[in-house]
């Protein structure tokens, strides 16, 4: 692990995040993303059987990983490219830094990649003297202002408009003190002018990547913007970072996963750019780099293989899970404390960096579903949660208040009648005391719940006593 | 032990298999092999002047405009009109795909520049290799006939599609990578296009001409 992780501090992280009047403003953007996705689903009858089709292709790409990347490092060869390998985050930095360093790089460009945040990079890069700059928007806009991505796919969507003026003022010093700034396509205009030059200036140019296809020896990245094209494109050198379970088979495997990738996303049918890269340039290529390296990270997913938690690996970080999550909409992606936020970043946080130090996360779901039933790729993103807070208590993580209550429930659940007597009565007590209102501003031991809603009275009965009359009628 | 052999001693423990597996093995070089195409949605596939038309429809829902003429003679005026309405600035660069170089520039009044872009030119135009009807898709290859750089550089990029090119689905432009560069073999980079550049970063307003064009205006030749 090379960023610190305040996933530790989540409860606080929680709270400050529920009293940031900034952030709250911010946080109701990430919401247009399920009526957009809803929409794209809608268009394409097909979509349910793509994702079972995914599902399928990662799963068999999974279960042969090793052949796999044999089959696509021969390939990457024979296009010119070279593969290099990094078992953790120290390594793969130390690869790249070893390319920088053979080209004497000053500036390195970067298309947005997730792993360059979890492995740490640019404070690596900037260590040793080389300017990393963040050439998508909104990273461009985080990097200005010192802070980590919120969301996989939209990192700033935490800012307002107003602040991307203010950061633009602050750092843009060369620039007429009274432009205008007041509508967002200047800021946009101000940022292509500024990182334009930066493209032609760059010596090495970083993505990530969306999938390796074994067929062909090939990177694909998916963007909107065109950075990611321009930072591949113009330098001299193209490096490719990337996990290992981004392998898949072939070119019309790829094009079944796209299918679902951009609905699922940002509820485009397909990204603007879809870019398949293979070697460096070709003889007779008068663009594109000299140089193809691509560095593939495991940091702990060989060892999820075969696990509990392997149906992790078939995620394409498309963002569906948290852009449909409702405690990602309450308090946004820095409150999860590390790079990968909401249901999937729940799931993946204590696997990369432990549950001793991720387990907090897991229990951030209200285990409503929604996220599963958007998931491209079919992961079960609850069960996983789940089998997390087991791992939790059965390693005695969970806070002891909370394990003695815990124990003090399993104690009536296994004893039926028990917990008919203790239940029943206090759910006619509630329903009576709460009959006026119907709600209570405030109840005993539930104050977490009730200072930021009613807790809706009881009507009387319980669920059990219902079901034995319901069943007891139709028998 | 390499880090390498130490990530696939890993995986295979993991999966519980060993290094000469053979029935792995062959399934894995069946499936590279045929690389089969697995659901092609319906509403790219039909005739020619369908797919056609659901091309020219997708891609105008995703903010390219789109043009038909009936010749490839017809391109340059169709260009030079376009620049001409846009009050943009009559000039253009192109590389050295014969079929563009055919066509009749000198009888607008278009200053024509040729080669990669440097980053300075303000509209440039391709070749496409194939269209994509299902998502009014391009699909553009490298090399010195199409520069890669003029599909991201200038502000205005106009794509040439020749009908016989508008293909259903991805897969079918896979196909006709593999006839032209043969199997398992792709040029430097193949550009998939959607829609000229956009950014839904500040704010999730949708802003077109982020870093690459902020127009893009296809002109499909018919005849």
């Amino acid at each position: 692990m090379s960023v610190a992780a305040t996933t530790p501090r989540f409860k606080d992280n929680v709270h400050d995040a529920l009293h940031d009047q900034r952030l709250q403003g911010a946080l109701p953007h990430a919401r247009n993303f399920i009526s957009r996705r809803a929409d794209a689903v809608a268009r394409l009858p097909e979509f349910d059987a793509l994702r079972d089709s995914a599902r399928a292709i990662k799963d068999h790409t999974l279960a042969h990983l090793d052949l796999y990347l044999e089959a696509y490092e021969r390939k990457v060869a024979e296009a010119g490219g070279h593969v290099h390998y990094a078992r953790d985050s120290a390594e793969a930095i130390a690869v790249i830094l070893g390319i920088c360093k053979a080209h004497d790089a000053k500036v390195v460009t970067k298309g947005k990649s997730m792993i360059s945040e979890e492995i740490g990079l640019n404070a690596a890069l900037e260590s040793e003297g080389i300017a990393a700059v963040e050439t998508d928007l909104g990273e461009y806009v985080i990097q200005l202002r010192g802070e980590a991505p919120s969301h996989i796919i939209a990192p700033a969507i935490h800012v307002t408009r107003d602040d991307i003026e203010a950061d633009f003022r602050r750092v843009h010093r060369d620039l007429a003190a009274d432009r205008d700034l007041s509508r967002p396509e200047q800021l946009l205009s101000e940022a292509r002018a500024i990182l334009r030059d930066r493209f032609l200036a760059a010596d090495v140019g970083l993505t990530g990547a969306n999938f390796l296809v074994a067929e062909t020896g090939t990177s694909i990245i998916v963007t909107n913007e065109g950075n990611g094209d321009l930072t591949q494109t113009l330098p001299k050198v193209h490096v490719v970072l990337a996990s290992i379970e981004k392998l898949t088979p072939t070119l019309n495997d790829v094009a079944q996963i796209l299918r679902v990738l951009a609905r699922s996303a940002t509820g485009q049918d397909m990204s603007v750019y879809t870019t398949l890269s293979t070697g460096p340039r070709r003889v007779g290529d008068p663009d594109g780099p000299e140089e193809y390296h691509v560095v593939l990270l495991d940091n702990g997913r060989s060892a999820t293989l075969g696990g509990p938690f392997d149906e992790m690996l078939r995620c394409i970080r498309c963002g569906a899970c948290m852009n449909h999550c409702p405690v990602y909409h309450a308090v946004g992606g820095h409150a999860y404390g590390w790079v990968y936020p909401g249901p999937m970043g729940a799931v993946l946080t204590p696997l990369l960096i432990g549950v001793a130090e991720g387990g907090h996360l897991p229990n951030a779901s209200t285990f409503c579903g929604r996220c599963e039933a958007v998931c491209p790729m079919r992961i079960p993103l609850p069960n996983l949660m789940r089998t997390w807070r087991e791992r939790e208590f059965e390693r005695r993580l969970t806070p002891p208040l909370t394990r003695a209550a815990l124990r003090l429930w399993a104690f009536f659940a296994k004893r039926p009648a028990l917990y008919r007597l203790a239940v029943e009565p206090a759910m006619r007590g509630l329903a009576l005391i709460g009959r006026r209102r119907g709600r209570f501003a405030w109840l005993p031991f539930g104050g977490g719940w009730t200072r930021g809603r009613d807790f809706p009275a009881p009507q009387g009965a319980t669920f059990q006593s219902r079901w034995r009359a319901r069943s007891g009628a139709t028998q | 032990m390499s880090a390498r052999d130490e990530i696939f001693a890993t995986i295979r423990r993991s999966l519980k298999v060993g290094p000469v597996d053979a029935p792995r093995r062959e399934a894995v070089a069946a499936r590279l092999a045929q690389a089969s195409a697995g659901i092609r949605p319906q509403r790219g596939q039909g005739e020619a002047a369908e797919r056609i038309a659901t091309f020219r429809f997708e891609a105008e829902r995703v903010q390219a405009t789109v043009a038909e003429v009936v010749a490839a003679a017809d391109v340059p005026a169709e260009i030079a009109r376009y620049l001409s309405d846009n009050n943009l600035s009559a000039t253009l660069r192109f590389g050295d795909d014969p079929r563009l170089a055919e066509m009749p520039w000198p009888a607008t009044a278009l200053e024509i520049a040729r080669g990669p872009s440097e980053g300075h030119d303000l509209n440039a135009v391709s070749a496409a290799f194939a269209a994509v009807a299902e998502t009014g898709t391009l699909a553009l290859v490298s090399g010195a006939d199409n520069p890669t750089t003029l599909n991201f550089l200038p502000d205005n990029h106009f794509v040439v599609v020749f009908a016989a090119d508008v293909v259903g689905d991805y897969e079918s432009v896979f196909a006709k990578l593999r006839a032209t560069y043969g199997a398992g073999v792709l040029p430097r980079t193949v550009n998939f296009i959607t829609g000229p550049s956009r950014s839904a970063d500040i704010e999730q307003t949708l802003l077109l001409g982020a870093h690459g064009p902020r127009r893009l205006h296809i002109v499909v030749v018919n005849g």
